[in-house]
């Protein structure tokens, strides 16, 4: 089945410099039990963006409008804790389409990159530029390029090459599914139950 | 050059191995629940295709379920609801489930080794992270998402890169009052959080080996709480004894074949990690946590840690968290009020933690500020510890046994911490609203966690062996 395609973009910001944000964060438990995959996003960070009552809390970021855009950074270990791919789907159902931090769990950084959105580990030094120019001017832009693995902040020109596995990359630029790809791998399969 | 547990185990799992592709990998056993695989059963009615292996598939219901009154219908409507949903997929894929009512249901983590379907060398994954308790058998066992459970329904198979690995070796004698669980929030203590992440984590030395399977499976549970892919712990005479005989465990001739394999599983001595890690038994105290994060922890006679000990960068962060747990620098925690005291959860449910909670509850009344619950693991933990009379100990103490599931562990069923309140909890993770909205955990070993709800307030469950030892 194809999926999103992903290969370049150009956006301001939204800045969350937390660390070890958890996927318990990003999406509570109690907001799991949607047996499809849309409308997560309502319910992303909702503990922090919404107070008991469920009025917007006016100090969190996706509250500010001075602040937007379709890249999420983030402190990092970003998105350590439970594996639910609902995290993924509800930073996407949001409208991110990238998320940069400095550090990425395991299973966070494979459930983004199968639902197309990219997770994109840059160092320390350059995380803190990104900050440092989002508070400086919160219409600060970022581009990031897939194809040639690079982010870039536009306004300075500072930018960084980032890692992603080669495979993952392929689909995300093309809109491959892994599950097409084992499929087409069956008779192995079956090869190797016969062993 | 020999090979690590993990690469033998591995290696006999590749259905493919292509240069720029992460590998095919077999799957033994897939677990599935109800939360995480609603989304993977309707993609496979999209794509038209059936559950590739659905005999290799097991099901349980344990994330949403109440743990009193099971015998009725779940309350809360959208529970209820992702409950039958599982009930009427599994029916349609040909899935064996083990729902509520059933003698093997329970939580995944705890059914799966408890019915022998969890065994040496074996690959187990679900949509669920604490997957990595099945690495205390000697197995490759990690949690997945949604997308990746899909893959193995239709496929039995993931795809996979291989993980780097770390040798994590703990030696020596544990001081009296400390056990499996101090040993994991120790060591995630040390090395953080995030201190795994991506590696596969084999756990050695003396101590581990002195371990029951409980208390492996506690060790290896905890492992992605550290960030690592997965845990493991080779398997020896405690593995085999425990697997045998099981329900679903291999009889006869197809037993003792298993058994000269299991054998063959250990790291080689000259086996190269990218990672080695030692601890000292001696060093590890009962251990509790302070904060939002597993590795957020400490000895419970010492003292939260001062802003100031961290980078500038770390310190907002840690500000914020010692805020939400009401917390200030340089506090003792030992003598803190506390409001609940949770013992379940796929850490600490299995009936060897009931046994150890009840020995040391017998004859003592829990104080009047808390409230207490008590949840087995699985509906063969619970049954066990009837037909053992601990209910009854447990009842004379205020402990109350409730039925099996997730419980307080995640905030998703009915077992919640209300708001502000502190828990005292053996599950596995203390982040923000993990036990109920603005709920607060402290995160500790069953002993610490029943010694608390005795007195009411965090306590070094040393003071009391002290005691006992006196009289």
């Amino acid at each position: 089945m194809a999926t999103k395609i992903f290969k370049h973009i150009q956006t301001s910001v939204v800045p969350l410099p937390i660390e070890n944000i958890d996927t318990d964060q990003i999406i509570p438990a109690r907001f799991l039990k949607a047996t499809t995959r849309e409308g997560f996003g309502n319910n992303l960070f909702r503990d922090w963006r919404f107070d008991g009552d469920n009025n917007p809390k006016p100090d969190f970021v996706l509250n500010n409008s001075n602040f937007s855009g379709k890249i999420l950074v983030a402190g990092k270990n970003f998105g350590c804790g439970s594996s639910r791919e609902h995290a993924a789907w509800a930073i996407a159902d949001y409208g991110f389409d990238a998320v940069v931090s400095s550090f990425f769990a395991d299973i966070f950084k494979g459930n983004a990159l199968n639902n197309g959105l990219l997770p994109v580990q840059v160092s320390d030094d350059f995380l803190k530029k990104i900050f440092d120019a989002v508070y400086a001017d919160e219409h600060a832009v970022v581009e990031i390029d897939l194809v040639d693995q690079f982010i870039k902040i536009v306004a300075t020109g500072e930018q960084e090459t980032f890692e992603v596995n080669p495979y993952k990359k392929a689909c995300m630029t093309n809109g491959y599914d892994d599950i097409d790809y084992i499929l087409s791998k069956k008779e192995l399969i079956k090869e190797f139950e016969g062993k | 050059m020999g090979q690590t547990l993990f690469d033998k185990i591995w290696d006999a799992h590749v259905v493919s191995s292509n240069e720029g592709f992460p590998d095919i990998l077999y799957i033994d056993t897939h677990f599935i629940h109800e939360v995480t695989s609603p989304q993977a059963f309707d993609g496979l009615r999209t794509r038209g295709l059936p559950v590739f292996r659905p005999k290799q598939t097991v099901a349980t219901a344990d994330h949403n379920v109440p743990t009193i009154d099971q015998h009725l219908p779940i309350k809360e409507e959208l529970s209820r609801y992702q409950v039958d949903m599982l009930t009427k997929n599994c029916k349609e894929f040909g899935i064996e489930l083990y729902g509520l009512g059933h003698p093997f249901q329970g939580i995944v983590h705890v059914i799966g080794p408890e019915l022998g379907i969890t065994r040496p060398g074996g690959t187990y994954v679900c949509g669920d992270s604490h997957t990595s308790t099945h690495g205390a058998f000697g197995a490759i066992a990690f949690g997945i998402g949604t997308s990746q459970v899909e893959q193995v329904m239709a496929t039995q198979c993931l795809l996979q890169s291989r993980p780097k690995r770390m040798k994590i070796e703990v030696n020596g004698k544990l001081h009296k009052g400390v056990g499996a669980k101090d040993i994991i929030l120790y060591i995630i203590a040390q090395i953080s959080a995030a201190g795994g992440t991506g590696y596969a984590v084999e756990y050695a030395g003396d101590t581990i080996r002195s371990l029951s399977m409980e208390g492996r499976m506690t060790i290896c549970n905890m492992s992605i709480e550290m960030g690592a892919r997965c845990g493991l712990i080779a398997p020896d005479d405690t593995t085999i004894e425990y697997v045998k005989g099981r329900e679903f465990a291999p009889k006869g001739e197809d037993w003792d074949k298993a058994v000269a394999y299991w054998k063959t599983l250990y790291s080689d001595a000259d086996a190269a990690f990218d990672e080695l890690l030692s601890f000292k038994a001696e060093d590890i105290e009962p251990m509790i946590t302070y904060g939002t994060n597993p590795g957020m922890g400490i000895g419970v006679t010492q003292h939260v840690p001062e802003t100031s000990s961290f980078e500038a960068k770390e310190q907002g962060s840690y500000k914020k968290a010692l805020e939400y747990m009401g917390l200030h620098d340089d506090e003792t925690l030992l003598g803190k009020p506390i409001d609940y005291v949770f013992i379940g959860s796929c850490t600490n449910s299995r009936i060897e933690d009931l046994r150890q909670v009840a020995e040391f509850v017998k004859g003592k009344h829990k104080a009047d500020n808390v409230t207490v619950w008590v949840v087995p693991g699985s509906k063969q933990v619970q049954e066990q510890a009837i037909r053992e009379g601990l209910d009854k100990i447990f009842d004379a103490a205020g402990f109350p046994l409730r039925e099996p599931g997730c419980s307080a562990c995640l905030g998703m069923n009915e077992d919640k911490i209300p708001a502000g309140k502190y828990c005292v909890s053996t599950s596995n993770r203390n982040f923000e609203g993990r036990q109920g909205p603005n709920s607060r955990t402290f995160l500790a070993s069953p002993l610490t966690a029943a010694a608390s709800a005795i007195t009411g307030v965090v306590t070094d469950i040393r003071e009391f062996l002290k005691e006992e030892e006196l009289v």
